[in-house]
């Protein structure tokens, strides 16, 4: 038995949700008596593998293969779980990223294990296996308790601290059975936006809202992110209005982020927005109208014009970072 | 080309969320529940690639009292429905009702939402995948069919990935796709007479039980500040919540 960890990088830099993770891995180990693996694919950086180790990896363990250089969900899931049963793992953590959420499903159904996707907390181990999960988009939690011996928990990224409390390990290469007949879907381009905090990873996410009048006015809600190293959101009338990118559409029937710090800038705060960002961990609401919904669920609020208000923002925040 | 459209059955996006016996149930008192949003943008691209290249749309719901809502999906165009007769326990689950249909029915597309507004999970497309060995186009934001092959978009963290794979295969909606059909009164009509076909479930997956549920904790309150001196909030952001 031991838990096993997908450890994503992107071009051999590990996600900051791997090393969470990982760290989660590592203290559900300890719970259940056992060690903790991270199974990366595809890393040529033996550096930033033995680095896994400090997150709590007790073993780093690399799948290698010509076929696994670009994520495909089931040539990863085939090579996931011929290292994970080499380890007699029964336990798997992977973080709700993009790629986690077609990898996981792929590894449950080939272990045929108990899957929970979602989950926001430490397991717990004392009855049973039961996990924490947000449901209803953010508006509740449930617990679930897993039943199989193999279980697939798929974490929600920023909802566990990494923790760097071990050691760098010698990572070890594996050569695993994945053909090009695993392959079913071919990669034939990818463009990321160099240089930005994607929403789903950010800690500090700034978002606008109808209240910014036009997409003229984005310059200042991009200013602010910029010296709060914060990523950009929206209002779903504000991407409606193609004001903005669908991408940066932020609620209910958009993207659901958990940020350290969520800035709302003349959002309202609908209950369809609220269940994309409402647990965040702190939430600030600037808003003219100081009837709006969103301040009850605020814990700063600054009842004002935003353009009043954001170029003072703007101001203290380079003094704060220069 | 024969397309399956797993519909998941939700309350509606404005639901006050409670929960009854003991915090042990979603309390559907008064609740008007939907298609899924989701599920009603793969149904409504899958009308289109039919109408593009022939074939025909039937929609798949795992669940007991959701004919009403099977029946929209109907009006909004589909040919005909399957009802898996069961309580959608959980994932794993539901995914092995609808690979079985999807295999006994010879489909070539298994169409579904990129996640339920409910539970969230977003792992019934891959799990289909996965049961059936098929390609999986995961959270597409843009599709298309020529001959065997289709193409597609996707969502990758931080941008976007074009791929492709051969039919048959299982993709999942995500918003951008198309805009959602609306029934029109002649759909209305037509649909209490499409056929929807009742089936049991086969047993087993049994894997997990959705035991308890709680509300998030209420905040403590808001504090203001004064919009005259607003560079206060990033001082407190700062200093007494260190989130920057």
């Amino acid at each position: 038995m031991s838990v096993i960890v997908f450890a994503e990088h992107n071009e051999n830099i590990f996600k900051k949700s791997s090393f969470e993770a990982i760290s989660y891995g590592k203290d559900l180990a300890d719970k259940l008596n056992t060690n903790c693996v991270a199974v990366a694919i595809g890393c040529s950086d033996t550096n930033a593998l033995s680095n896994l180790g400090k997150y709590g990896a007790s073993k780093v363990l690399n799948a290698t293969g010509n076929t696994l250089k670009v994520f495909e969900a089931a040539a990863f899931a085939k090579a996931f779980c011929e290292v994970a049963q080499s380890q007699s793992g029964n336990v798997v953590i992977i973080s709700n990223t993009y790629n986690g959420k077609s990898l996981a499903p792929r590894v449950a159904a080939r272990m045929n294990a108990s899957i929970v996707s979602g989950i926001v907390a430490m397991a717990d181990t004392t009855s049973g296996f039961s996990v924490k999960k947000s449901c209803f988009s953010n508006k509740a939690f449930t617990y679930v308790q897993m039943k199989e011996a193999n279980k697939v928990l798929a974490l929600v990224p920023n909802s566990y601290p990494a923790k760097e409390s071990g050691s760098s390990v010698t990572p070890e290469n594996v050569s695993v059975a994945v053909s090009d007949a695993d392959i079913k879907t071919i990669s034939k381009s990818i463009s990321t936006v160099k240089g930005k905090v994607p929403l789903t990873e950010a800690e500090v996410v700034v978002s606008g809202g109808r209240g910014m009048k036009g997409p003229e006015n984005w310059g200042m809600i991009e200013e602010l992110a910029e010296w709060l190293g914060a990523a950009t959101a929206c209002s779903k009338p504000v991407a409606d209005m193609d004001w903005r990118p669908h991408s940066e559409h932020v609620g209910q029937t958009g993207i659901t982020i958990k940020p350290n710090l969520y800035m709302a800038i003349g959002i309202s705060g609908a209950i369809q927005h609220l269940a994309g960002v409402g647990s965040s961990k702190v939430i600030c609401v600037i808003n003219k109208d100081p009837e709006a919904p969103f301040f009850k669920a605020a814990d700063y609020g600054i009842v004002g014009d935003a353009f009043e208000v954001l170029p003072q923002l703007i101001e203290r925040a380079k003094q704060l970072k220069a | 080309m024969k397309i399956l459209v797993c519909i998941s059955v939700v309350p509606d996006t404005t639901t006050k969320i409670t929960f009854t016996d003991a915090n042990s149930k979603f309390n559907t008192a008064g609740v008007q529940f939907i298609v899924n949003p989701y599920d009603e943008l793969a149904l409504t691209k899958a009308l289109e690639l039919t109408e593009q290249y022939g074939g025909t749309v039937t929609v798949i719901n795992v669940g007991t009292d959701t004919e009403p809502v099977i029946r929209k999906a109907l009006a909004i165009g589909a040919t005909d429905a399957i009802r898996v007769n069961a309580e959608p326990k959980d994932a794993m689950f539901v995914a092995a009702q609808i690979a079985a249909q999807a295999k006994a029915g010879g489909f070539d597309l298994v169409f579904t939402g990129r996640e339920s507004i409910d539970y969230n999970g977003g792992m019934v497309a891959g799990l289909v995948a996965e049961m059936l060995d098929w390609p999986l186009l995961n959270v597409v934001t843009k599709i298309e069919v020529n001959g065997n092959t289709v193409l597609a978009t996707r969502d990758i963290d931080g941008g976007k990935e074009d791929l492709e794979c051969q039919l048959p295969c299982v993709a999942s909606a995500q918003k951008d796709l198309c805009e959602p059909r609306i029934p029109n009164m002649r759909g209305i009509m037509g649909a209490r007479t499409k056929p929807l076909n009742v089936v049991e479930p086969f047993a087993g997956f049994d894997f997990a039980d959705y035991h308890l549920y709680e509300l998030p904790p209420a905040k403590q309150g808001v504090r203001l500040i004064d919009p005259a001196n607003a560079g206060e909030l990033i001082d407190l952001l700062h200093n007494e919540k260190k989130v920057i």
